[in-house]
């Protein structure tokens, strides 16, 4: 089961991410980041503070669209995640390649 | 002692899947960690017959034993799919997975970085795709 909320902050557009993404359900997530890019959002923060479980289905929703915000310099980062889900994106190297950081304060700040 | 559940080829069985393992691996020397981790190989390997070896036909199944014998986990996984071998799949690169904005192949790197050993084997139509993972006792 996952649910995502979106609403604007400090001029992030936020997609907060509660329950699990697997193969059935990535595409709202997808649909979700695609949306955000077509409006033109050039700001978006993923709260993954609900995020009780990630496979790679949605770890390639992601990967998927790190260029498109490096094309377009929109701002992505992520936040929130548990000591286990935050695992499963160092096992991938996917901390390397996205801006992750451990709470809303540090994310908004830096 | 020995665990079985038997799912149905569509993508919404992958959290009965979850739950299944959840009441399984509950064995003390496991950490959080662990236990999230090994539900994650062993979906990604269902979610991958699923999708490519049996096109979401709910009609199909999938079988998953899960052994517990000295020093080590084993993940059973059989099927009488399109044979889908883990051990001929190359790890993609990940920039180049970046680059390609694609979505899939991360599944497999879980699978192949997580698990100790794997194995497969394919006869008289029946895959078996065995997960084994090691543990200090």
């Amino acid at each position: 089961m996952l649910n995502i909320k979106g609403l604007e902050e400090n001029g992030y557009h936020v997609l907060i991410l509660q329950g699990e993404v697997d193969a059935s359900n990535s595409v709202l997530l997808d649909e979700s980041i695609q949306k955000l890019i077509a409006d033109g959002n050039k700001a978006i923060l993923i709260d993954g503070q609900g995020l009780e479980y990630i496979s790679s289905a949605g770890l390639g929703v992601f990967m998927s669209y790190l260029e498109d915000f490096q094309e377009k310099n929109i701002d992505f980062r992520i936040f929130g995640l548990s000591e286990k889900v935050f695992e499963v994106f160092k096992i991938l190297g996917l901390n390397q390649l996205m801006a992750i950081f451990p709470d809303k304060q540090t994310a908004l700040s830096d | 002692m020995e665990h079985r559940i038997t799912i149905y080829c569509q993508t919404t069985a992958l959290a009965e899947l979850r739950d299944f393992l959840r009441r399984t691996l509950t064995m003390p020397f496991l950490s959080e960690n662990d236990k999230l981790q090994l539900t994650l190989a062993v979906e990604e390997v269902c979610a991958n017959l699923i999708i490519h070896s049996h096109g979401c036909n709910p009609k199909d199944h999938i079988d998953l034993e899960v052994k517990e014998s000295p020093g080590k986990l084993i993940f059973e996984i059989t099927d009488q799919g399109k044979a889908f071998n883990l051990l001929d799949y190359e790890i993609p690169d990940l920039i180049k997975v970046k680059g390609e904005k694609r979505k899939g192949g991360l599944g497999i790197i879980l699978v192949k970085k997580i698990m100790d050993e794997i194995e497969f084997e394919s006869t008289k139509g029946t895959n078996t795709c065995r997960l084994i993972k090691w543990f200090q006792s």
